[in-house]
């Protein structure tokens, strides 16, 4: 089965206060209860802000460590979750969702060679 | 002998349609279907045209697909090779084309591809236009389209686009899609966002081909309906919409002689069979508009209450601006103006067009002229410049106009 990779596209700064982020976190955790159920959750993770990232650059032999993350911008990646669906249409009924409950914007994209 | 370039245009989508249901995939799809066309333009001049050309590039493009697995030779490959040989030799039912043709068309159409990839795919692969046309009618270098296109069918063989109508929840919205890139073809066609000409010739006889397609394949949509009414009686004007000398006329002034009469008898009772349904939408009222527009003189309280309807169902500014002309006519250029000035339609030369019109109508010659020189700074077909042009210099003193 095909798997896609749902991440969540997070604003920097300070997370909202808990009267706005328990209920986006009880709704995303409804969401991905459902993925189980529907057997097509495969795997979640939620990240800490984008700066505590660390990039590491090749720089000829050697390796570059320099403070991250690696793209400048406003948004980062503060999560994501795997899922196994038949086609993109199934794939982003479940970006959807994420995006519903999450508030923010969702990116789907197909995992190569995803499942077997 | 019917040629094969002519075989090609009325085939090319079907064949494109069945064979990427057989293949699972729109590349290997074409490819096969290109394939059976080169077999054909080999073939036919000596062997003579098949009895059924359509059902023969079919089973052509088929065979040639099987070959090209079994040369491909992998494991795979052979697998799928010996599952085509399963199906079954015979032209495909016609219900089932249907549905091929339907599917094909969504896939193309589907809202994970961006906007102009839909346009560029829908003409390729449903039209059959080559990607040398389809550069050339959207005025970019020929590499650029080719880019585009290989972009969106790696997007659809990655992403795994599905090849199949959407379920009946989604269908309005995801038809509403399809109808939308329809729509784009002809009204860049209708009036060439940039360039010399007005018209596109290729792109509106393209849009009209795939509006009877859709309306073939989905007879009960009144949208459906509507949409080709309302592509029909605007084609219908076409021959008048430009004068001999290239100059665009407008509707009020146009030949009527010169309107398609057929085209017009053909729209019209395409708008009352659609109206009949009583699920008006978009489509529908546009074409009723045109439609009333098509039986001279113009009903203009009628035009206004379309619009009125047409802005409950899909408020714009380009509705409300298309309402406030029909009101000007109704009640008066002042009372259009005062719609006019409380429109917000930023970049588009439309809104100084029309309140130059207007201005001009109330006598307020240097602002009209200079509504005209802003409408004309916006506007990018070279036809529509050179009207505003003339009208520019008729409320212009050193102009000499008589108007």
């Amino acid at each position: 089965m095909p798997q896609y990779l749902l991440s969540l596209q997070q604003p920097d700064g300070d997370p909202p206060p808990p009267e706005v982020l328990d209920p986006i976190m009880r709704d995303l955790a409804a969401v991905s209860a459902d993925m189980r159920a529907a057997g097509a959750w495969v795997f979640t993770a939620a990240l800490h802000p984008a700066d505590t990232a660390t990039v590491l650059r090749p720089d000829g032999d050697d390796v570059l460590v320099v403070d991250g993350p690696y793209a400048e911008g406003k948004e980062h990646v503060g999560g994501f979750t795997v899922v196994e669906a038949p086609d993109l249409d199934a794939a982003l009924e479940w970006g959807r969702r994420m995006a519903r409950a999450s508030t923010l914007p969702v990116e789907v994209r197909p995992v190569a060679g995803g499942g077997v | 002998m019917p040629d094969v370039e002519a075989v090609f245009r009325e085939s090319y989508g079907r064949a494109v349609a069945i064979l990427t249901r057989l293949l699972g995939d729109v590349d290997a799809a074409e490819e096969a279907v290109q394939d059976a066309f080169t077999t054909a333009v080999a073939r036919w001049p000596h062997d003579g045209v098949p009895p059924s050309p359509a059902g023969w590039i079919v089973t052509t493009a088929r065979n040639r697909a099987i070959d090209r697995l079994r040369r491909e030779a992998g494991r795979d490959e052979r697998h799928r090779a010996a599952a085509l040989l399963t199906v079954p030799d015979e032209p495909p039912e016609e219900g089932a084309v249907r549905d091929d043709r339907l599917r094909l068309l969504f896939t193309c159409c589907h809202p994970a591809l961006a906007p102009a990839a839909r346009v560029a795919l829908t003409l390729r692969l449903v039209g059959g236009l080559t990607t040398a046309e389809i550069a050339h009618a959207f005025l970019v270098p020929e590499a650029t389209m080719a880019q585009r296109l290989v972009r969106a069918k790696g997007k659809i063989r990655a992403a795994r686009i599905p090849y199949r109508v959407p379920h009946e929840a989604d269908l309005p919205d995801r038809l509403r899609g399809v109808l939308a890139v329809v729509a784009l073809v002809f009204t860049e066609g209708h009036t060439a966002s940039s360039g010399p000409g007005l018209v596109r010739t290729d792109l509106c006889a393209e849009a009209v081909r795939l509006g009877r397609e859709l309306a073939e394949l989905m007879p009960d949509e009144p949208e459906v309906l509507g949409l080709l009414a309302l592509l029909l009686l605007v084609e219908s004007r076409r021959a008048a919409r430009v004068s001999a000398t290239g100059e665009l006329v407008p509707l009020a002034e146009q030949d009527r002689t010169r309107w398609d009469a057929a085209l017009v008898a053909e729209g019209q009772e395409l708008v009352r069979r659609c109206l009949r349904r009583g699920a008006p939408g978009p489509y529908q009222v546009q074409a009723a508009i045109q439609a009333v527009h098509s039986d001279p003189p113009t009903d203009w309280r009628q035009v206004v209450a379309l619009y009125d309807l047409l802005l409950a169902l899909a408020p714009s500014p380009v509705v409300a601006l298309n309402r406030a002309v029909a009101v000007a006519e109704v009640d008066g250029p002042a009372a259009g103006l005062a719609l006019v000035d409380a429109l917000d339609l930023p970049r588009h030369h439309l809104l100084p067009a029309v309140r130059a019109d207007l201005l001009r109508r109330l006598g307020r010659d240097a602002e009209a002229a200079a509504a005209y020189g802003a409408a004309i700074a916006l506007a990018g077909n070279a036809t529509e410049r050179a009207f505003l042009e003339r009208r520019r210099a008729e409320v212009s003193p050193s102009g000499g106009g008589s108007a």
